[in-house]
């Protein structure tokens, strides 16, 4: 039973760290219809950084707090403003091309900023430096659950509440579900699109720096790639749930985390990745619209 | 009426969701002959085509297709869209849906393609066959751009092509399917009277050449001109049939253009 | 003012990426010895980079502009290799002196470059695979390696366990990857563009992975080594003849395959192929099998991956899954989009310049991977035709008589 437990919760801090991630693919895909490859990389520029910051404030001998929260806020500011620019440089002029043309170069700035990394810092895996502490109140559960597992579920709980807040009742969350719906008739009523555009990547980004930093905390060790296949199960709970949709997300995550996490306790740990793929390949051979989503159909 | 109909729609219904767009239509188109489909905007005049194009599938109804030479009726139910133009119906686009980046030539050839066979094997060996079906292709293509009269344009590339010469050519694509039935969709929208007349004169030419067709336009003048009969639609309903002459006279029809008059 | 508005704003933006690029460029955390290196340095160059680039990037916007204007009222434009291509003299002659350097090359230069040249020549071939997929019919695979996968495994398993040799099994390594196609297309191709790539993206992972972890079939991570090299008749060649043995076969597999390409291409199937990228539901009603017509296009492009794998671990005489990664899909895709979505001529000359150029250029070699990942965004932004884009054929139509095709 413990052992289940243990699963149980190992699933849903997977999910919930898939979550934050997966959500700025389906904001991106929800408001410009475009697979954002790159995100991935955002997520794994977030971790690096937080890492960076991390370890030099520690070098310097900050306190703890101190240095969680200025890489938090570190790895969110960058994240959020490689996000901007990606979209400015690499999407903004293919508005108008060929469906296919912003997705092959995202595809390109995915690479080039993997291999960015790599060449600035290093391809090894680096040792990310443990920022949260066993709390002395988790110690009678501590084989179940950890402390970093509590943290990652109660953060993930807030930035949730918090983005649902922006996306309902804010000016800009309210100019964002509009121009998902129809851009044209958006920009009738006077939405700045292009604004409403680059806050949709700057909150994306934002929110998988917070992956970044809390997945990099959980296991402990990043390197370049890690935002590949972040970023592919990230883009596999999105789908799942319903691409486009914001509760799709959190709940395509949730199910892929748990998934991975019973499959590889109970099956094979061999075989973890090959159940995400193949979860994706699944879902958009039999339900591309997803758990949540709706099915869009081309007017003729 | 003794001929036998081409086109034969019984009892066609479509629902989407909870909305009924199509309620329980008959329609038929004989050969030879020109019809006309029309209704105010929303009545389901499009959804109709795409109903029996193979595009939706609808909900309730019958399709029927029947070969001229007392052979047996097809049904086109539940066929794909290439299946129902392989069978001899083909179609126009409301909004042009031409390849662009290929030549006025190429798009008519692409027309041809589901009544000609080569295949990977002679396509890579260049047989004899092939070579031939090449020509044919080739050569019924270019008849066809003639018949139309865009002959001139023939290497030019499709999106190059002024407005009314684009809609000239979806017309000739889908005669290159050698269809049974031709299915217009508002062949003259967006067209100025000129192109409206040279186009009028197009239908006529290809009627004569016992071409049965079967459009849907708003252009009031176009339609009484053109058509040996007329079917009204509104909200999804079959509302009226008749030849011209009847459908202006008609009470029904010129309330649900004019609208609900209003009683005292 | 117009000058020192462009000034301002390119300082503004070179300063922006300063700022971007500062923790990653200037920090370097040595987290073990507990040490920090702040190389400034590399935020100067980052500024003048910056500054430069963003001209340079603005001259080709404003180009590009130019171009579309002028292409509008042409049509139809020419690169010059398509000039001498259309010119029947100067094309044998171009063709003769092409056949006589890649005659000599082995003669004339050292096995290590010969060696690099029949790479260079498989990824054309890779290339020229992949064009059918995506640059005729649209399709973008981004799992196009997994068939490569299956096709250099089909030869090491058959070879390994029953001592094929290579000619045997390259007709088979080709058609098991084109059956590989053929079922993973079947489900996958009603998908929409951007969903079928990621599904393709994940099957040449799934592919990749397994042939990881199931030892017993694949001998997982390590690999199969000691696959023979392309036999010649029982002859037995020392490594010296045989690595030119194999760039004159792989220069037979490039002729066979360019000629197979471009007959396709100007088939019947080919236009159905570019018609179905330029609208799928216009396509239908014109009674177009888009499913059949897509799982041609699919599983033709698999087999020539399915060949190349043959060739690649006859080449190598070894084969593990690490050759295999998504980023080798990506490179075949680079050389597509470079050379020119559907231009034989274009993906041809991708495939020389992306594969040669790091080889010649050792410094640059480690900037390779980065450099694709820029040619792809570049590409899209700038050139989405690609190097040389490929050019409608034109029908020359002479009444009803005799009715001549020409290019």
């Amino acid at each position: 039973m413990d052992y289940f437990i243990e699963l149980l919760f190992s699933g849903l801090t997977r999910g919930s760290i898939y979550a934050l991630i997966a959500l700025g693919y389906t904001m991106v895909y929800g408001i410009i219809g475009l697979i954002n490859f790159a995100h991935g990389e955002i997520y794994m520029i977030g971790a690096f950084t937080a890492f960076i910051v991390a370890t030099v404030l520690s070098i310097y001998g900050f306190p703890l707090v101190a240095i969680v929260i200025i890489a938090g806020v570190a790895a969110v500011v960058w994240s959020s403003s490689y996000g901007y620019t990606i979209e400015k440089i690499a999407y903004k002029p293919l508005r108008y091309a060929p469906r296919l043309s912003p997705l092959i170069s995202a595809i390109g700035m995915s690479i080039f900023l993997q291999n960015y990394i790599l060449l600035a810092q290093t391809s090894d895996f680096l040792p990310f430096p443990r920022l949260i502490p066993d709390f002395p109140f988790m110690e009678p559960i501590a084989h179940i659950v950890g402390s970093t597992d509590l943290v990652i579920l109660v953060t993930t709980f807030v930035v949730m509440v918090v983005l649902t807040f922006i996306i309902k009742f804010t000016l800009i969350g309210k100019a964002m579900r509009a121009t998902s719906q129809d851009r044209a008739m958006a920009t009738l009523v006077g939405i700045n699109v292009n604004r409403v555009i680059s806050a949709t990547f700057i909150i994306g980004s934002g929110l998988a720096a917070i992956g970044g930093l809390l997945i990099a905390s959980h296991i402990g060790q990043i390197n370049f790639y890690i935002g590949f296949l972040a970023g592919i199960k990230a883009f596999t709970a999105a789908v799942l749930g319903g691409i486009g949709s914001i509760p799709g997300a959190v709940l395509g995550s949730l199910i892929l985390g748990l998934t991975e996490s019973f499959a590889t306790g109970y099956v094979s740990s061999d075989y973890e990745d090959v159940f995400a793929f193949s979860l994706l390949v699944l879902i958009l051979i039999f339900k591309p619209s997803g758990l949540l989503g709706k099915a869009k159909n081309e007017k003729v | 009426m003794t001929k036998q109909p081409i086109l034969d729609v019984r009892g066609l219904t479509m629902d989407f969701g909870g909305i009924r767009a199509l309620n329980s239509l008959d329609l038929d188109v004989t050969s030879g002959e020109i019809v006309a489909l029309i209704g105010p905007n929303g009545a389901g005049k499009t959804t109709f085509f795409n109903c029996i194009t193979g595009i939706y599938t609808p909900t309730e109804g019958n399709i029927w297709l029947t070969p001229p030479g007392g052979k047996k009726k097809i049904s086109l139910n539940g066929l794909k869209p290439n299946q129902v133009t392989e069978k001899g119906l083909a179609r126009t686009f409301q909004n042009i849906r031409l390849f662009s980046k290929m030549t006025v030539l190429e798009n008519v050839m692409i027309g041809r393609h589901c009544r000609t066979k080569a295949f990977i094997f002679g396509a890579i060996f260049r047989t004899k066959a092939t070579l031939q079906e090449e020509q044919d292709i080739l050569q019924s293509s270019y008849a066809i751009l003639e018949k139309v009269g865009m002959a001139d344009f023939a290497d030019e590339f499709a999106d190059n092509l002024p407005y009314g010469a684009q809609r000239r050519l979806e017309i000739a694509r889908a005669l290159a399917t050698e269809p049974l039935l031709l299915l217009l969709d508002e062949p003259a929208a967006g067209m100025n009277p000129q192109e409206t007349q040279s186009l009028e004169h197009l239908i006529k030419q290809i009627s004569m050449e016992g071409q049965a067709i079967l459009l849907i336009e708003h252009d009031m003048k176009l339609v009484m001109s053109l058509s040996d009969r007329i079917f009204v639609m509104d909200y999804g309903k079959k509302i009226a049939q008749g030849t011209p002459l009847e459908i202006r006279e008609n009470p029904a029809v010129i309330k649900a253009y004019l609208g609900e008059e209003v009683d005292a | 003012m117009g000058i020192v508005k462009e000034l301002k704003k390119g300082a503004l933006i070179s300063l922006w990426f300063v700022f971007l690029t500062f923790p990653v460029m200037v920090i370097k955390v040595d987290p073990i010895a507990r040490t920090v290196v702040w190389r400034w340095e590399n935020a100067l160059y980052m500024a003048v980079g910056t500054f430069v680039v963003y001209y340079i990037a603005q001259f080709f916007l404003k180009k590009k502009e130019n171009q579309k204007e002028a292409s509008e009222e042409k049509g139809l434009n020419h690169s010059i290799i398509h000039k001498i291509l259309q010119n029947p003299l100067q094309r044998n002659i171009f063709v003769g002196v092409l056949a006589v350097a890649a005659v000599l090359f082995p003669q004339v230069l050292s096995a290590y470059q010969t060696n690099v040249m029949t790479t260079a020549l498989m990824y054309v071939v890779l290339g020229l695979g992949l064009n059918i997929v995506v640059g005729l019919a649209g399709l973008l695979d981004l799992g196009f390696v997994a068939f490569y996968a299956v096709g250099a495994y089909t030869y090491a398993l058959l070879n390994h366990h029953f001592g094929l040799g290579f000619f045997t099994v390259l007709p088979i390594g080709g058609l098991m990857a084109a059956t590989f196609g053929i079922l993973l297309g079947f489900p996958v191709l009603r998908l929409r563009g951007d969903y079928l790539a990621i599904v393709t993206l994940g099957f040449g992972e799934i592919i990749r992975l397994v042939l990881e972890n199931w030892g017993e079939f694949s001998q997982g991570p390590s690999g199969i080594s000691d696959i023979s090299r392309p036999g010649f008749f029982g002859v037995d060649f020392d490594l010296q003849s045989s690595i030119i043995y194999t760039y004159y076969l792989m220069i037979i597999l490039v002729i066979v395959t360019i000629f197979v390409v471009n007959r396709l291409q100007d088939s019947r199937l080919g236009r159905a192929w570019i018609a179905l990228r330029e609208d799928e539901v216009a396509c239908q009603a014109m009674g177009i099998d888009k499913r059949k017509t897509k799982l041609v296009a699919f599983s033709l492009g698999a087999f020539w991956a399915g060949i190349m794998g043959v060739m690649f671990a006859a080449k190598t005489t070894f084969v593990n899954p690490a050759s295999f990664t998504f980023l080798e899909s990506a490179i075949i895709l680079s050389i597509v989009v470079l050379g020119g979505m559907g231009s034989i001529v274009g993906v041809v000359l991708g495939a020389l310049i992306l594969i040669l150029m790091p080889e010649y250029l050792r410094a640059l070699s480690q900037y390779r991977m980065l450099a694709f990942g820029a040619i792809l965004v570049c590409m899209m932004i700038f050139r989405p035709q690609g190097l040389i884009s490929n050019i409608r054929r034109t029908y020359t139509f002479k009444k009803k008589t005799t009715n001549s095709l020409s290019k």
